[in-house]
């Protein structure tokens, strides 16, 4: 009981070391409390952060969605592609999300109808639109979108009287959406039933293919948004805009402490880990660590997370055996 | 499930059934296999035909020189995916092995077979980490592999600090290894050729290897059978990463010039090249011929590509739909065998 009660502790952990980070952040680094670099600061990490979501509900149905940073491309290099036609705006978010909505349905149909593992799908499909991005745009870039809608994206417009942008705002607002799916309904529950054991939970009436169709297909839909915001974020539509995305929302997801093998984990932690890594890479930033180094940080934390309650668990059963050794 | 069926030396009940189920999933197996290189060949065939320039020796030996080190990775990947693991370093690794190897060499004459030792210690090395972590960590290999690819990459581009090897440093004699040749067949493929041949000699006839495929098919099985798990995946990563430091050193060789993110983002193209090429994902299956052939299919699609100027745009696209084809016709083909073989063992 002791031991369960450590291993659920480990998304709490990272929410500790998040406000650990915070407050070093203010008490050591000039500028870091500032209005306009909190708003930097996470406005910074806001496509990732949109992605960690359904990554978060996939990874505990057991599931991993890498096309979600090539899907970003594809709805940059569309958006930008039409936009260069002429399209107005209005018409060209409805297209983008479509697209979306098509690339998650493919990875979805791949996975449950043809009955293929996600990891083998998605490395497929992660190659197939971020081809499919190079073949819309080619190598160019598509750059005069008008103020009127890029202000929406960028962070020096922050929702009035606080530091949040509105991307992250809505990031806000999508995260307390997932976790009262992920957390208080059926729907919920029935993902970490699939993540643990998926033939149990066919057999005890949840409709197993239908939950993670949809969830392929939402995670197209949040991909594909969040490469419009990535868009009018740099003002810059290209085919090769958040290559290599993937690794990183994997990376946020499993620093939260959500298992790889399904079945465990909580969108707190998945947020924290976010957070954690984009608090982090802007407190090193501000304090001229170099880029490699906040890449191996990324890359030790990361190992930390998985490794971590491991040993918790090993020494406190190795404790819980020599304990009960004496006691006998 | 499937994927235990087809084991070799599994017993069986009934030895009858047993033997012609096995020959039946034996020909499916190397049907596999056959398929690939039909592919390839009906691939060269339809290019040569409409460039013959494909197929003249500068070609071929392009397209061979181009496959070495995709080939080398494939086979250390797919040793490791065997096992029910993944290794999503290798591209770092080959990385960090190269530009170590470079800046060995620097402007000094060490001797080639040197610089091939010091690239598979690191790549080994590396190896080794990830593998203590998957194996006696009892951690997740994907996000062990992934925490090791920041890592090893941050550490290179920390080393490198945007500096590049120029291959005006690098000794003639390790430049030769790159561009020389044997009877007009180049080195690289050679080389790469004899690691694919012993590998799977090794995967096929020794105790070790076999005991591979029987973690991946079922570490619990694996385990009640007395396989010394943690050792053998061990080993796997070892391999892994020897190979990918060794492929490092060629990618010096070949190249001259070294920046610290060679090979970047290879590790998704090579676990492609091992999943077309049959090594299933869920692990126990496949050989490392088969993962040999999918590099060169790879390679040998932007290679033709290319020669037919096609728009280079459109080569991810096709890598991404093929290896969604080649895994979709592999598992349906798989489906319909353990019926056919569900309604043999009926009879």
């Amino acid at each position: 009981m002791k031991l369960s009660a450590i291993k659920l502790r480990w998304d709490t952990a990272v929410g500790v070391l998040l406000v650990a980070v915070f407050i070093t952040g203010l008490g050591t680094t000039d500028g870091f409390a500032s209005h306009d670099n909190l708003a930097f600061a996470f406005n910074d990490i806001a496509e990732v952060a949109l992605m960690a979501l359904p990554m978060t509900l996939l990874v505990v149905a057991g599931q991993v969605d890498l096309s979600v940073a090539s899907m970003l491309g594809l709805a940059s290099a569309l958006t930008g592609e039409l936009w260069d036609a002429g399209w107005a705006f209005e018409t060209i978010v409805p297209i983008v999300l479509l697209v979306g909505v098509v690339g998650g349905l493919i990875n979805g149909w791949l996975v449950t109808r043809v009955g293929l593992p996600s990891l083998a799908v998605t490395i497929g499909t992660l190659a197939l639109y971020r081809g499919l991005a190079s073949v819309v745009l080619g190598t160019g870039a598509i750059t005069d979108f008008p103020e009127t809608y890029a202000k929406w994206a960028v962070d020096t417009t922050t929702v009035p009287g606080t530091f949040l942008t509105y991307p992250v705002v809505l990031f806000i607002v999508l995260a307390a959406v997932a976790a009262v799916v992920l957390h208080a309904t059926g729907l919920g529950r029935s993902l970490f039933a699939i993540g643990a054991q998926e033939d149990a939970a066919y057999f005890a009436g949840i409709r197993v293919k239908r939950v993670k169709l949809l969830l392929f297909v939402v995670s197209g839909l949040i991909s594909a948004f969040a490469g419009i915001v990535f868009t009018l974020r740099y003002g810059s539509a290209r085919a090769d805009n958040g290559q290599g995305f993937e690794m990183l929302v994997i990376a946020s997801v499993l620093l939260g402490g959500v298992d790889f093998d399904g079945g465990k984990g909580t969108l707190f932690g998945a947020v924290a880990g976010v957070l954690l890594i984009g608090v982090l890479k802007n407190l090193l930033t501000l304090n001229d660590v170099a880029n490699e180094v906040q890449v191996i940080v990324t890359g030790l934390l990361l190992v930390a997370s998985v490794l971590t309650p491991r040993l918790i668990t090993t020494v406190s059963a190795w404790r819980h055996r020599r304990a009960a050794a004496q006691a006998g | 499930m499937s994927a235990t069926i087809q084991k070799p030396g599994q017993p069986a009940a009934a030895p009858e059934t047993a033997r012609s189920a096995r020959s039946l999933v034996d020909a499916v197996f190397r049907a596999r296999e056959i398929s690939i290189a039909g592919a390839l060949v009906l691939l060269v065939l339809f290019t040569w035909i409409a460039e013959p320039r494909f197929l003249d020796g500068q070609g071929i030996k392009d397209l061979l020189l181009n496959a070495a080190i995709l080939v080398l990775l494939a086979v250390g990947q797919s040793v490791v995916v065997i096992t029910r693991n993944i290794d999503l370093s290798v591209g770092s690794v080959v990385g960090l092995s190269a530009f170590a190897c470079g800046k060995f060499v620097s402007g000094t004459d060490h001797g080639v077979l040197t610089v091939l030792v010091l690239g598979v210690l690191v790549g080994a090395g590396c190896g080794v980490v990830s593998g203590a972590l998957v194996s006696f960590g009892r951690v997740p290999a994907l996000v062990v592999t992934l925490g090791m690819l920041y890592i090893i990459q941050g550490v290179d581009y920390w080393w490198a600090q945007g500096a590049q090897i120029n291959a005006a440093d690098v000794p003639q004699s390790v430049l030769d290894l790159g561009s020389g040749s044997v009877l007009g067949v180049p080195y690289l493929p050679l080389i790469s050729f004899v690691v694919l041949a012993g590998t799977a000699y090794v995967l096929r006839t020794y105790r070790g290897g076999r005991e591979l495929y029987a973690i991946g098919s079922s570490p619990e099985a694996a385990r009640l059978a007395g396989v010394p798990i943690r050792r053998r995946v061990l080993g796997a990563y070892l391999f892994s990463g020897a190979v990918s430091g060794f492929a490092g050193a060629l990618w010096l060789a070949r190249f001259g010039t070294v920046v610290a993110d060679n090979a970047h983002g290879w590790e998704l193209t090579v676990v492609s090249a091992v999943v077309v090429g049959g090594v299933a994902i869920v692990g126990g299956t496949g050989t490392v011929w088969g993962a040999a052939l999918g590099a060169l299919l790879l390679t040998t699609i932007s290679g033709a590509l290319a020669v037919l100027k096609v728009d280079s745009f459109w080569q991810d696209a096709i890598a991404g739909a093929l290896l969604l084809a080649a895994i979709s016709v592999d598992r349906i083909v798989r489906v319909r065998m353990t019926r056919a073989l569900r309604k043999r063992s009926a009879r």
